[in-house]
């Protein structure tokens, strides 16, 4: 078995297989799979000689092979699989005469789309044509599964599901990295070696991009990390371009010297990606079969990753946003009954902006489908901030559903010491990986005593050993009591902390905003509190990342205890301040009207200016007087080519605070609850790019509509389902290609159909008037001031 | 002003107009950012180009119906294929502006646009002056999309160059680039080094358009 031998031994891989096919007449463009059953022989005698050549493991010549890369008309996916993994194992019948035992693994390459939300392939479209792939190579008698190529760790994540759970072969995977050590789309080392090993990979490292010299540093980075054995293979040098067709050049011995290196370093599993031949194989495999092989070295940090980055929490405290909770917050319990996405996401990016070094996300509400709800959360926020996440629930089927489609090892909130609790959140943290938080509460409650939670960490750590989920991924949770109900709740907080840091040897998390509850001028006792909570051992605080207060003490400490180099943060952070200073800016809107503020595009002034106005003005007469002939005059000179596209944003922006200010000041008073005329806005089926759509939205909700933006790639049917449910008398569509105009002029007549008194107005880059009349729209605005005058006229304003 | 920031202001719709201060800073600032963001990332490959009946042509394996495209390389016995990037960062920019500053992030997008265009006339005069000395000239960038030349062959395009693996370039199923801000095209490789035609915006029949390069 494999695995037996995993780590334990060095293990051989192959070469390349495409540079071998181009030379034996493959087309650049064409598909390689199918090779395996017209070209049978020259396949089965590159897997020979790769045997020869020393190899333990080929890769079956399936890289391509699955239903969203591999399109034929002429052969069906499960037959080209089949041949792949038999001529394979026929190479391996042949090829062998020392007696080794060898194997074939399915090789399993991107799909080559990028997936949603920046691409269009959905992480379930992903795993099901993984799966299905899959299934076809253990069938055919696959020994293992090789992931392998991959630049996107949630295409990965996909990938090493659908193994995990469609076949009992064992895992490997291996990604490219850049010189930096970053993956196309951005992640770093860190990041992917917690997602993969959270997902309980066999096997992890790196292969493609670089040749064996450039990828000495990365090596070096993974073995900081990993504590699994380690996969290297290295291209034969980097690409290099000769009448337009693409060569490398490092020669077999010198490939070889490098893998020896490379095996020194700790690499457990080697072997060849593009321009390497059975000569390179060969060379390696003499070089360095008798090596000494080093086993995996068990790391203990604890690591939460997005696919953009890995936060550690070490000893240099973080910060754990915690202001997307609806606890408390009336704005958030709104936005999330409304369905209003964008409001979340925006108090995401002002948190990662404050701070934040990972964001909590609690969306449970009593009328909500929390499932739902958590899960399109989670990947909304991903699509906005690199933070990794804490998803925050009591419900075991909203956990689940956000951890499998978290692109990266989340941080879970929470277990505790109640068996029911340990039986369903374990299994989850062994299967899908993440950071978990413990807390120390039990059947019996929260202890009085430091020492009672102490034994209740104790108990959640032993029962995670026996899921397999090292303390590594464990932080503790002593619970900070409210003290006007509890005088020795602090106390006895502080001193849990202690102990269970120096006793369990892990790490801690707190909600540190609690203990103040009942009492006048929080902050002043939060602050001072999360300081002793630090010097305690305090390892990550869930805290407000807006609070000054709560981010000077955590500066502070930083500044105090060494962890601020320099203090380079503290000093960029406070270094123009006095200890005097204000907070707030003094207005410099001195002598300034609303009107000019808002045509001139200044939102600071703008707000400044608002507020002091509505201390004297009636919130009817600063919009009708100020706000909406300055916009009336913007929009104008835009027509007429005066005011350009950022200027008319700007007007916009700075009028969309003024209107926050009076709707803060005035909401209750009736004068500006009435019902707002309803405009649904989308980029239709297939299109992703909104950029249009986003500036009609802007304008239009200055001219106070209540858009109902439904995003991007929308299809027909879910713009038709809203027009009819919320009775919407205007839609607005946009789209910016050829190919895409098609699904509008789907939704024009699904419209028609199912809502027929609803007029549409379409947009974007490919569209003119002449178009519009074709797929039967209303309306065609070339621009966005003409989309707010044709909502005007559509609902009687002029 | 230099090259791109006269590219953004035009992509901003202004013409021949003056532009104000406050937005000039905004252009400039995101230039900054995008230095930061972009990932710009390039690969081609050099293929024959054999003419066939009427309007068809062929790119190695790739045949073509298109009027426009067989114009464009006319005399030309090869061609290079390219795909280019700015990376997945400046699509997730764009994506939070879009959000927090719409000014910002229509400026983003004109200044992104513009730092393509940059990169790959950089890429493409250092190709061309190393095909220069072996006597090869390059025609102007040719795109799918552009006149006749169907965007469908993206989809052939991307495959050739293994895009995907090698710059992290694909399309979604309505031939849309992602990341956002890329580019593939077709450039003409020709033994004459006349003969070139108008290269792209000003070859356009739309003489009206305000995005017009020098109106």
């Amino acid at each position: 078995m494999i695995k037996d031998r995993l780590g334990k031994e060095l293990l051989f891989f192959d070469g390349g297989m495409g540079t071998l096919l181009q030379e034996r007449g493959l087309k650049p463009g064409e598909l390689p799979e199918i090779w395996n059953i017209e070209h049978t022989e020259e396949i089965f005698d590159i897997h020979r000689k790769y045997f020869e050549a020393g190899s333990d493991i080929v890769l079956a010549n399936t890289f391509g092979a699955n239903a969203l890369k591999f399109h034929s008309d002429e052969y069906d996916l499960e037959d080209i699989v089949t041949a792949a993994i038999v001529s394979a194992k026929e190479g391996a019948n042949f090829g062998v005469h020392d007696g080794r035992e060898v194997y074939v693994a399915m090789d399993v390459g991107p799909t080559g789309k990028l997936l949603k939300p920046m691409g269009d392939l959905s992480f379930e479209d992903a795993y099901a044509a993984f799966a299905e792939t899959m299934r076809y190579g253990e069938e055919a008698g696959a020994d293992l599964i090789h992931i392998e190529t991959m630049s996107d760790t949630y295409e990965v994540k996909a990938a090493v599901l659908a193994a995990k759970e469609c076949t009992k072969l064992p895992v490997f995977v291996t990604m490219i990295f850049d010189e930096k050590g970053k993956l196309l789309t951005g992640g770093d080392v860190p990041s992917v070696i917690a997602m993969l090993e959270g997902l309980r990979v066999d096997a992890l490292g790196m292969n493609c991009g670089l040749g064996p010299e450039q990828m000495l540093p990365i090596i070096d980075e993974v073995m900081k990390y990993t504590s699994l054995p380690v996969i290297v293979k290295p291209n034969a040098g980097l690409p290099k371009q000769k009448d337009g067709a693409t060569y490398y050049d490092v020669e077999p011995e010198a490939f070889a010297q490098t893998m020896k290196r490379v095996v020194d370093m700790g690499a457990c599993v080697i072997g060849g990606c593009c321009g390497t031949t059975p000569e390179h194989i060969r060379a390696m495999t003499s070089a360095c079969r008798e090596l000494a092989v080093k086993e995996p070295v068990k790391k203990h940090r604890t690591l939460v990753s997005s696919y953009g980055r890995a936060v550690e929490i070490a000893d240099r405290p973080v910060i754990i946003g915690e202001r997307i909770n609806p606890t408390g917050k009336k704005k958030l319990k709104k936005a999330l009954k409304d369905h209003d996405m964008d409001y979340i996401l925006k108090e995401a990016i002002t948190q990662q902006e404050k701070g934040a070094h990972i964001l909590d996300v609690n969306v449970g509400l009593p009328d909500i489908d929390e499932t739902a709800v958590m899960a399109e959360t989670i990947k909304e926020l991903q699509s906005v901030t690199s933070l990794p996440l804490q998803i925050d629930t009591v419900s075991i089927e909203a956990m689940e559903a956000a951890m499998r489609i978290y692109n990266g090892k989340p941080m879970i909130n929470s277990v505790n010491g109640k068996q029911e609790s340990m039986k369903q959140v374990f299994p989850l943290i062994q299967k899908y990986g993440g950071v978990v938080v413990g807390l120390t509460i039990d059947e019996d409650g929260i202890p009085d005593t430091a020492e009672g939670r102490l034994h209740i960490a104790e108990k959640i750590i032993a029962e995670a050993a026996k899921y397999g989920i090292d303390k590594k991924d464990i932080v503790i949770d002593v619970l900070a009591m409210t003290i006007s109900s509890d005088a020795e709740g602090a106390k006895t907080t502080l001193e849990a902390l202690k102990l269970v840091r120096e006793t369990c040897g892990v790490r801690t998390v707190l909600g540190v905003s609690n203990i103040s509850f009942g009492l006048p001028f929080r902050p002043a006792i939060n602050s001072n509190f999360y300081t002793m909570a630090m010097q305690n051992g305090l390892s990550a605080g869930i805290v407000n990342p807006s609070s000054e207060d709560m981010m000077r003490s955590y500066d502070s400490f930083c500044a105090l205890m060494g962890y601020d180099e320099n203090f380079a943060h503290y000093i960029k952070q406070y270094g123009n301040r006095t200890a005097e200073t204000k907070v707030a800016n003094a207005p410099e809107a001195s002598g300034m009207t609303l009107a000019s503020a808002i045509e001139k595009g200044l939102k600071e002034e703008a707000h400044q200016i608002t507020e002091r106005l509505a201390g004297e003005m009636e919130p009817l007469d600063i919009i009708n007087k100020e706000l909406v002939p300055a916009l009336d005059r913007v929009g104008k000179g835009f027509e007429q080519g005066t005011v350009f596209l950022p200027q008319l944003l700007m007007s916009a922006e700075a009028a969309k605070n003024a209107f926050a200010v009076i709707k803060e000041r005035f909401t209750g008073e009736g004068t500006l609850e009435e019902d707002r005329e309803k405009v649904i806005l989308a980029t239709v089926k297939g299109d992703i790019h909104d950029i249009g759509k986003n500036i009609v939205k802007v304008l239009l909700e200055n001219y106070s509509f209540d858009v109902i933006d439904l995003g991007k790639d929308v299809p027909p049917e879910r713009i038709v389902q809203k027009a009819v449910e919320d009775d919407v008398k205007l839609v607005g569509l946009s789209a910016l290609m050829t190919t895409t105009v098609v699904s509008m002029e789907e939704t024009i007549e699904l419209l028609r159909k199912e809502k027929p008194d609803c007029l549409v107005m379409v947009g974007g880059a490919v569209l003119n008037q002449e178009y519009a009349d074709m797929i039967g729209a209303d309306f065609y605005g070339k621009d966005a001031m003409q989309s707010v005058y044709y909502a005007q006229k559509v609902f009687g304003r002029e | 002003m230099d090259a791109r920031m006269r590219e953004a202001v035009r992509y901003l719709g202004y013409g021949g107009h003056a532009v104000d201060d406050q937005t000039l800073a905004l252009i400039e600032d995101s230039f900054r950012e995008l230095d930061r963001a972009a990932d710009r990332r390039i690969i081609y490959r050099i293929f024959d180009v054999i003419s066939g009946e009427a309007d068809s042509l062929a790119i190695g394996k790739m045949n073509i119906v298109s009027r426009n495209l067989r114009k464009n390389l006319r005399d030309c016995h090869e061609a290079l294929l390219l795909g280019a990037t700015l990376g997945i960062g400046v699509d997730l920019l764009m994506k939070r502006y879009s959000l927090m500053d719409m000014t910002r992030a229509v400026v983003l997008q004109a200044a992104a646009a513009a730092i393509l265009e940059e990169y790959l006339d950089s890429c493409q005069k250092k190709i061309g002056s190393e095909l220069e000395a072996e006597g090869k000239y390059l025609r102007p960038r040719f795109s799918p999309g552009y006149g006749d030349f169907d965007i469908r062959y993206q989809d052939m395009m991307l495959r050739m160059l293994h895009a995907d693996k090698s710059i992290g370039l694909t399309m979604t199923d309505s031939y849309m680039l992602t990341p956002a801000k890329s580019v593939t095209a077709v450039i003409g490789i020709s033994g004459k080094k006349d003969n070139c035609p108008m290269q792209g915006c000003e070859a356009c029949k739309k003489k009206d358009c305000i995005y017009r390069r020098n109106t």
